[in-house]
């Protein structure tokens, strides 16, 4: 998936294409993961009375929002810009 | 079996706690009109964007708002009580990738949108090839395809309502009254108060369904006899024959010719939803390029929630939940109102009912209002009146509105409701028919404007024709499901995403052609570096003070 990492002319702000390319890889591994359906199909092991098919893809709502809290954070770091506050910007 | 005595007539607290509750919510969506109210509610931004200009808290409960939704209460868990885990545990996957996906190209449509003025996605296309056939089709296809979410929103009222006794089987008009009431209220006070209502509802609505949830969640499954109980009874029901097919009833978790169903349902979903116009809406009302990012981390919050009220549809089987609407048919979209009723005090499930009805309100303001933009902006401003002043586009809008919710209501009351999930997988079949213009084009303009017109169309006529030739071999209803045979793979998938790939064949082929004959591409007004502009940026900052920047806390 690009990124969007073009850099250089046009006022494209220029971006640190390794970081971009560590963050796609990121976003990448939980659609990867809960795509390939017939590695979580099953009831074994359970985790207190939950088959694994179910707690598995719970697990991954965690996973996934870390890898994409992480992603977040390499993006901000390979494309880093004056902080830009307008007057209504709060945080 | 089914007695008809399982209906005790009017449940009298929780009718009366459903009603105040709603009236609480009504009485804050009008005077959601002052909320940080800067601009004139006469244009079309101030009304139909809130302003643009809310932060990351604002923005995650008005994604949840839009997101999490009768979708999430009645159909996922109905789904999951009549036909188990991939017709309905599919929307676990779905809601996790979904954020990935968005991160990847939404603040992109974010910064293009706000460097060049644009409030919807036909919008975009239309500035990025100088198209307007191909910005009438984006438009079209997220007015119509708003329609069955909408209807499936719509379902969910008239669910709570049924189980809380309101209405009868005698004759249609009494059987239909609560679909009435809810269409009417919400009509009302999405009128007259715009984006801004259901932004403030969205705080009272996600308060009670947490309220209700984390209850429900702790106290429900320890009720009726423990996790391992429940799965055993909902693997014995899906196992057990239906009568009916000769089939196992459902799934208990997907077999070996499932995979591609599940995964299918899971991935179109997620890529069809944020082509909607409600949620396109909402991601551009946010303050920087950046919120959206920050809160693609934070939003999977919701999908955890999404997955236990998925469960709730099984711990309903545990419980022996009998849904039966008032006119004495078994009816699986009652079964999570059905449930609360069974289980708890008539006062809480007041709350809980209350919960379910305002958390499909919301989603139903927000989406006939992104719908009525896109329809404003794109086709009566585009092709009727290219003079209109912010006046009468406003007012177009709000009519606009109405109609959309209108048509929501004759899908309600013309296709079989027994399955609503099905709404709003239809909607996704058409929907998802937009992605190559809007989001291949946020990357490149290697494809052909019309190359991608003749995709979208032949993705609208394959998704439209299969869907239709799904037929429920009980009531020989249309468009029953779905899921169709994937050709050449033997199994079956969902119907979008086939459409979708058929899509992108023929756009590829057809850029090829185009390309080959040397036909002009259309006028780029975008620059690369629109793609990358965030707050700060001049244009930008202009575009967002066309709404509130004043600084107050948009949370006070």
């Amino acid at each position: 998936m690009n990124l969007g990492s073009e850099t250089g002319g046009d006022g494209v702000p220029p971006a640190n294409k390794g970081l971009l390319a560590a963050a796609s890889v990121l976003l990448l591994i939980p659609i990867v993961a809960l795509m390939w359906v017939s590695s979580y199909a099953r009831e074994t092991p359970r985790l207190g009375g939950i088959p694994f098919f179910f707690w598995y893809q719970f697990a991954w709502v965690f996973l996934c929002s870390a890898m994409t809290w992480t992603a977040y954070k390499l993006v901000l770091a390979a494309r880093p810009r004056p902080p830009a506050r307008g007057p209504g910007e709060q945080r | 079996m089914i007695p008809l005595d399982v209906h005790k007539g009017v449940n009298g607290t929780a009718l009366t706690v459903l009603i105040v509750l709603f009236l609480v919510v009504t009485v804050l969506g009008f005077m959601a009109s002052r909320f940080r109210r800067s601009g004139d509610l006469n244009t079309l931004d101030e009304w139909g964007l809130g302003g643009r200009g809310f932060g990351t808290w604002v923005t995650w409960f008005l994604l949840g708002g839009d997101l999490y939704t009768a979708y999430t209460f009645v159909a996922v868990p109905a789904a999951m009580f009549a036909l188990g885990s991939v017709s309905g545990f599919f929307a676990v996957p779905y809601t996790i990738v979904l954020y990935p996906i968005i991160f990847v190209f939404m603040a992109r449509l974010w910064s293009v949108s706000h460097r060049n003025g644009y409030v919807t996605s036909a919008d975009f296309v239309r500035g990025r090839y100088g198209s307007r056939g191909l910005s009438l089709a984006v438009a079209v296809t997220g007015f119509v395809a708003t329609m069955p979410y909408i209807a499936l929103q719509l379902v969910g009222i008239q669910a709570v309502l049924e189980v809380a006794g309101v209405g009868s089987g005698d004759n249609w008009l009494a059987k239909d009254l609560p679909l009435f009431i809810a269409f009417v209220v919400l009509a009302a006070y999405t009128y007259s108060s715009g984006l801004r209502a259901p932004a403030v509802i969205a705080f009272v609505k996600d308060t009670l369904i947490y309220l209700v949830i984390i209850v429900a969640i702790i106290y429900l499954p320890h009720k009726f006899g423990g996790w391992s109980h429940i799965f055993g009874a909902a693997q014995e029901k899906m196992n057990a024959t239906n009568p009916a097919t000769g089939k196992p009833t459902g799934a208990f978790i997907p077999g070996s010719g499932q995979m591609w169903a599940y995964a299918t349902l899971g991935l179109g979903s997620a890529m069809a939803l944020f082509m909607y116009p409600h949620s396109i809406t909402a991601s551009l009302s946010s303050k920087s390029r950046n919120t959206i990012r920050r809160n693609a981390a934070l939003l999977p919050a919701y999908s955890f929630v999404l997955g236990l009220l998925a469960l709730l549809g099984w711990v309903a089987i545990a419980a022996k939940t009998n849904p039966v609407g008032l006119d004495g048919k078994p009816n699986p979209q009652l079964v999570i109102p059905q449930l609360f009723e069974d289980a708890f005090p008539s006062w809480f499930a007041g709350v809980a009912f209350a919960a379910i009805a305002i958390g499909a309100l919301v989603p139903a303001a927000i989406m006939s209002i992104a719908a009525a933009n896109t329809f404003t902006r794109n086709i009566y401003k585009e092709w009727v009146n290219p003079t209109a002043t912010p006046a009468q586009e406003a007012k177009i809008s709000k009519l606009m509105s109405l109609v959309v919710k209108a048509f929501a209501l004759v899908f309600v009351l013309s296709l079989d409701k027994q399955n609503a999930i099905n709404f709003q997988l239809l909607g996704g079949v058409w929907i998802l028919q937009t992605f190559p213009a809007i989001v291949f084009s946020l990357y490149t303009r290697w494809f052909h404007r019309w190359a991608l017109l003749l995709g979208w169309a032949a993705g609208m006529v394959y998704g439209t024709v299969a869907a239709y030739r799904v037929v429920n071999p009980a009531t020989n209803a249309h468009f029953a499901g779905s899921l169709a045979d994937i050709p050449g793979l033997g199994d079956m998938g969902y119907i979008a995403m086939t459409a979708f790939v058929l899509n992108v064949v023929v756009c590829v082929v057809g850029t090829l052609v185009l390309r080959a004959a040397k036909i002009g591409n259309g006028f780029d007004q975008t620059k690369p570096a629109d793609y990358f502009a965030d707050a700060g940026d001049p244009r930008v900052d202009h575009d967002l003070a066309a709404g509130p920047a004043s600084g107050e806390r948009a949370e006070a």
